[in-house]
């Protein structure tokens, strides 16, 4: 089938798309490019690609050991980021195995009813939850993002649809030697569920890691602020510093690179199982 | 099995028989629900009711709860001839129309490149996705380094070519929205990319294979083959897209606060500025009502439309 011509095209178009690629990531590659630099020459122009001079651990110092907690804003965005992705992932693989392996009346109802709530937007609950977050006393906390952050119907959804394909045979053995709803729940169906909690994890991790509208709104305390907050903290106590700036964001950056590229599998699956942006 | 304990505990005949199977089942069916449901009505359906009552008050929050009062329609009125929403819509509808065909059409082609006509598919998978899960903000703030007016490498690369008054991108009031719309394109890309070739995977291999036996031509093959079988997709992503960008706010937040001169503004923006900034609840419960119904009826367009592809 393959004839030379055919092998040449395509050698010659994934060339041409190897260019492209690399003009795309273009903004990234100055990125690091500016994070290993002197303040002096991030601007330069022509551009230095390579820096001429490297300047990579005092800006690494600046960001790690200033006058910003950039330490404190990581480790804030890594608590919050596994609390959430932690409970998320149990409180909906809990719900997903009610309305998959029980029967009762009213779970299709239910069901139907989460589906529809998936609809309202996140931002036009701000208000209301804000509220609420005050007179709970959990406004400028952790632990009232993790609450707001921890129920999700998306997730829900994605979990059922892959324990619905789970055989009962399973199920009704575990039964009949006696075994507990709980027993089987954590004992049988979450360990089948492996890959879809790996999916769910990954994906929910990046999206708290990402995110800056609820700890934007719902936390007050510098201390208690992620590393997206922090980033914006450094942009304006170092407005005139680009290379601080691009280290910071590198920091940032850094981890979910890392995390996509070793799972990358995953993450493609949980966002083309239907995905949307959180 | 803390309820299975108990019962046999005290083992009246009566309960045992109350507790029998199928009530045990539901029991841990609402049991294993719970802390789902609970979630659910403290955060989607409280927050609904909630923001429509307070859409019919007053309320400055710095008042305190007496300070609340009722007015009717007074906020819809107002939104009605409050020019900086009037601002924030017209923005939203051409942010979408800056973002939403561009960067489909752009991973379109991309993902049909990918798909079968280049080696080392997973690089470029990986490669075009860097951006979208890279925080928005850290993006944002390289971006917004790209940009600067007078030393950012966009200008002087523009200024180097013999652009004498090259614009100011983020700090340009004809410029900002389409700056922010250059990133949001360049870091969505990936995503639809991703989307795409799932779908494409989806298309059996014979259907190209009888097109070239019959001599269609690659352009045949995308127009009569991969386009029409895409469809589904495509109007998945279209919905997906068009909501998402009448939900824009973080990357108008962190890089123009909505300026210069509200010409980068936008209704979730607006939400935060009268509600956070303001402490108006009643006038931002207001817009978000106004963005819930904007969502809600492009979500009921898309069911609409993807019940009719089903049935097809």
């Amino acid at each position: 089938m393959h004839t030379t011509k055919s092998k040449i095209t395509k050698l010659v178009a994934t060339a041409l798309m190897g260019a492209f690629s690399v003009v795309f990531l273009v903004p990234l590659i100055w990125m690091i490019s500016a994070a290993f630099k002197y303040e002096k020459d991030v601007m330069a122009f022509p551009i230095q690609w390579i820096p001429q001079s490297w300047n990579m651990i005092g800006n690494f110092k600046a960001v790690w050991m200033g006058n910003v907690p950039f330490h404190l804003f990581y480790f804030n965005s890594l608590k919050l980021a596994v609390l959430m992705t932690v409970t998320t992932m149990i409180i909906s693989s809990m719900a997903a195995f009610a309305f998959t392996k029980l029967q009762f009346r009213g779970r299709g109802f239910v069901f139907g009813l989460l589906l529809s709530f998936m609809i309202i937007p996140e931002q036009a609950t701000l208000v209301p939850r804000f509220l609420l977050m005050k007179w709970l006393g959990l406004y400028n906390t952790h632990t009232g993002l993790i609450v707001m952050g921890m129920f999700s119907i998306y997730f829900t959804f994605l979990m059922r649809q892959f324990m619905a394909s789970i055989h009962n045979d399973f199920l009704e053995a575990a039964k009949m030697d006696g075994a507990g709803y709980f027993t089987i729940f954590w004992k049988i169906i979450l360990p089948l569920c492996k890959p879809i909690l790996a999916t769910v994890g990954i994906i929910k991790f990046i999206w708290t890691w990402n995110d800056y509208q609820n700890p934007l709104i719902f936390l007050m305390d510098k201390k208690l602020y992620p590393i997206t907050l922090g980033i914006q903290l450094f942009r304006d106590d170092y407005a005139d510093n680009f290379a601080v700036l691009m280290m910071a964001s590198l920091s940032a950056i850094i981890p979910l690179v890392v995390i996509f590229i070793l799972l990358q599998k995953h993450v493609i699956k949980g966002i083309s199982l239907g995905g949307v942006k959180g | 099995m803390e309820m299975s304990k108990s019962t046999g505990v005290e083992s009246p005949v009566q309960k045992r028989r109350y507790w029998n199977n199928s009530r045990k089942e539901a029991l841990f069916g609402w049991l294993f629900l719970g802390p789902e449901m609970i979630g659910i009505v403290l955060l989607y359906v409280f927050p609904v009711f909630f923001s429509l009552y307070l859409s019919f008050n007053e309320w400055n929050l710095m008042g305190g709860l007496s300070a609340m009062k009722f007015i009717g329609f007074e906020n819809f009125k107002e939104m009605l001839v409050d020019e900086k929403v009037h601002l924030a819509l017209r923005n939203n509808l051409i942010y979408t129309f800056m973002t939403v065909p561009v960067s489909m059409i752009l991973s379109l082609i991309l993902a049909v490149i990918i798909h079968n006509r280049v080696h080392l598919q997973s690089y470029f998978k990986v490669a075009f996705f860097i951006p979208y899960i890279s925080s928005i903000i850290a993006i944002g703030a390289v971006w917004s380094a790209l940009y600067h007016p007078s030393e950012g490498p966009i200008n002087r690369i523009l200024m180097s070519f013999g652009i004498e008054n090259p614009p100011k991108w983020l700090a340009d009031p004809h410029y900002a929205l389409l700056s922010i719309a250059i990133i949001a394109v360049w870091a969505i890309v990936g995503y639809i990319i991703i989307i795409y070739l799932a779908g494409m995977t989806n298309i059996p291999e014979e259907m190209y294979e009888a097109a070239s036996m019959d001599g269609a031509t690659s352009f045949q093959k995308f127009y009569k083959i991969t386009l029409p079988l895409l469809a589904p997709t495509t109007i998945f992503l279209f919905i997906t897209l068009l909501i998402g960008s009448f939900k824009v706010f973080d990357i108008v937040a962190f890089l123009t606060s909505g300026g210069p001169f509200n010409s980068s503004t936008v209704l979730v923006y607006r939400i935060y500025v009268e509600g956070f900034q303001n402490f108006r609840m009643g006038y931002a419960s207001a817009l978000s009502w106004l963005l819930f119904m904007i969502v809600g009826v492009l979500t009921l367009l898309t069911w609409t439309f993807q019940k009719r592809f089903s049935q097809d």
